[in-house]
């Protein structure tokens, strides 16, 4: 194989896969991750991301 | 108290020894359970996370969320190495080994099924991006009257639109000769680009089944896209994840 990239697997490429993907089996937890609660996940990260470390996409305005 | 019942895949029985030091979520080594000649992959996780309540608070932690999807994924790419798992979704907890088993007989032949169509498969992930070229204030005269401006502006946009259709037409394309290689393919939403950190926007996110014996070709067929692309910094990005156990494809046949 040529250049396949070995970097570390990005949390986004891994939940597409864990909780979009895979056999959905009614547990005895019955719990639904549905696509309610995968944009909250979405929406938190989005809030934590942009506070912590990048600056904001829209720009500063000083 | 020995805790829920974690359930990561399902396997035929399989000969090679498990990695030693393997640990799972929550720090338990995944066990196997066997019922009718198919094998569970099990955990035992904690009922302070994982009983109903405090799972749905935990998912939406995201430290604990990255941590649990690792160790899961770590599990599933231990299992890669002996056999082909069938994932289950994240989270998929029952109360003891024996709602465990009872959950197996009731999907036995749904299983067996879907193990015999994804045997010795691996799904891999492309995915494009494309971002408009941010011009170099110097790269356009200083427009020098109100027309100027307007017609300056314009052909920028102008630019772009066709940018973005190139994009469109080659993602369409690329995905279009990926799925004819591979054996199915699925497409997954574009990603939140805030999530990814990835800079452009993301055009394709796809999944494709490809048999592990071919895998090499596919991804040198996915290689030399990436050279395309590359030429006459079209902004265009074209990236590979892989090989996965088959996530995407565990589903029931669209």
């Amino acid at each position: 194989m040529t250049v396949v990239e070995r970097r570390e697997i990005a949390l986004v490429d891994l939940l597409d896969r864990l909780l979009a993907g895979g056999v959905v089996i009614k547990g005895d937890i019955t719990l639904r991750i549905a696509d309610v609660d995968l944009v909250r996940i979405d929406l938190n990260a989005l809030i934590s991301s942009v506070n912590e470390q990048v600056p904001s996409p829209w720009g500063e305005f000083t | 108290m020995t805790g829920l019942r974690y359930v990561y895949a399902v396997c035929h029985p399989f000969d090679a020894p498990l990695q030693a030091q393997l640990k799972g979520v929550a720090g338990d080594p995944p066990r196997l359970l066997s019922h009718h000649g198919l094998i569970a992959v099990v955990s035992h996780v904690p009922e302070r996370d994982f009983s109903e309540e405090p799972l749905r608070r935990r998912l939406e932690d995201l430290d604990w969320l990255t941590e649990t999807a690792r160790a899961h994924q770590s599990v599933i790419d231990a299992l890669t190495v002996v056999t082909t798992p069938l994932p289950l979704r994240m989270a998929t907890v029952f109360r003891d080994d024996s709602g465990v088993r009872v959950m197996m007989e009731a999907r036995e032949d749904d299983f067996r099924r879907t193990l015999e169509r994804l045997a010795g498969r691996v799904e891999w992930g492309v995915k494009v991006y494309a971002e408009a070229e941010q011009q170099a204030p110097a790269a356009a005269p200083k427009p020098a009257s109100g027309r100027d401006y307007l017609r300056q502006r314009r052909s920028q946009v102008r630019t772009d639109e066709d940018m973005w259709q190139r994009a469109e037409e080659f993602a369409t394309r690329l995905h279009a000769s990926l799925s004819s290689y591979a054996e199915d393919s699925r497409l997954h939403a574009p990603q939140n680009p805030a999530l990814s950190r990835a800079s452009g926007r993301n055009l394709l996110n796809a999944a494709y089944l490809v048999p592990r014996d071919s895998s090499e070709e596919f991804v040198e067929l996915v290689d030399r896209t990436k050279d395309e692309t590359r030429a006459g910094g079209s902004g265009m990005r074209v990236e590979l994840t892989g090989p996965w156990a088959a996530y995407s494809f565990a589903g029931e046949q669209s």
